[in-house]
């Protein structure tokens, strides 16, 4: 057995373990950290397959962004875990029969002579100086670099969509509006009061 | 010298884990988004196969628009789930019948 392919079934088995664990731990917060293992080591798998690039993209902006904020929701909400639970012991044999069927169905579709090694053998690996990032730079940037636009445009909406939903204005809160700062007058902020001088003996003496 | 079928047999069983965390899961909202997450994992997982296979870039190009859009998606999902549970105190998907006629 060579390293690759000791790494590709080393990393197969913690992904798959950490996927059955995704969808069966109790606490969303667990799920969410083996969701964060399932990610790291798909992005292990993906560095085997010369994408470096996405295997980086993968561990920065899925376990960097996306996993942190999946945990910040998760602990900011209140949630009932018992009531959660209901029904899956009532749904685990049907989940586990179409799994089961797909897993096989697929198995036999995918496993056989048309995907084997004499028929699609590995390609030879990339000489020391290869660049995945460059490669898939230059594509982006020619090729795709509309859809590449489109995608900045999806991130945007995504954004102002995000904020906006969850924006609220509390009437409680104390905020500034720098309209009215700005457009205060001396005769709103400073008020003259006459007051009378006391003389120096009389304030003592009471 | 691993083939491509294990790749794509992997991908399989990963796509059949997430549709089983949604069956398992259907109450809680979380974890159906992450399952959804883990789902769009595994179809990236045969785009990366099948692009190194064939000698083919165009398929990592793919991959990272899915992972753009799953992340918009991530996004937007969670901020609807916290709108959802600022209004209703729950995201237990049963709870969740108000359009219900």
């Amino acid at each position: 057995m060579t390293f690759t392919q000791l790494t590709f079934y080393l990393f197969s088995a913690v992904l798959v373990f950490a996927a059955t664990m995704v969808i069966t731990m109790r606490n969303p917060v667990k799920c969410a950290l083996f969701l964060v293992l399932a990610f790291f080591s798909a992005a292990c798998i993906w560095m085997t397959l010369e994408a470096e690039f996405l295997a980086i993209v993968l561990v920065l902006v899925y376990v960097g962004a996306v996993m942190v904020l999946f945990l910040f929701v998760v602990m900011m909400l209140d949630i009932n875990l018992a009531r959660m639970r209901e029904g899956f012991t009532r749904y685990l044999p049907v989940g586990a029969v179409i799994a089961v069927v797909m897993v096989v169905e697929m198995t036999l579709v995918l496993g056989s002579a048309n995907f084997s090694s004499d028929r699609l053998p590995r390609p030879t690996p990339h000489e020391s100086g290869y660049s995945n990032t460059k490669e898939l730079g230059e594509l982006l940037y020619t090729d795709y670099v509309y859809p590449f636009e489109i995608a900045g445009i999806i991130l945007l909406v995504a954004i102002v969509a995000a904020i906006a939903l969850t924006l609220r204005r509390r009437p409680d809160t104390k905020y500034q509006n720098p309209a009215n700062q700005v457009r205060v007058k001396r005769e709103d902020r400073i008020r003259i009061v006459k007051v009378e001088s006391e003389s120096a003996s009389g304030g003592e003496t009471e | 010298m691993i083939p491509l079928s294990h790749y794509l047999i992997l991908g399989a069983i990963l796509f059949a884990l997430s549709v089983v965390g949604i069956f398992l899961n259907r109450k809680n909202l979380v974890v159906i988004l992450m399952a959804i997450e883990l789902l769009l994992l595994a179809v990236n997982m045969n785009f990366v196969a099948f692009s190194h296979y064939l000698q083919d870039t165009a398929g990592q190009i793919f991959v990272f628009f899915v992972l753009t859009v799953a992340a918009a998606e991530a996004a937007i999902g969670l901020a609807i789930l916290i709108v959802l549970f600022r209004n209703r105190r729950t995201i237990n998907v049963e709870d969740l019948d108000s359009l219900k006629g």
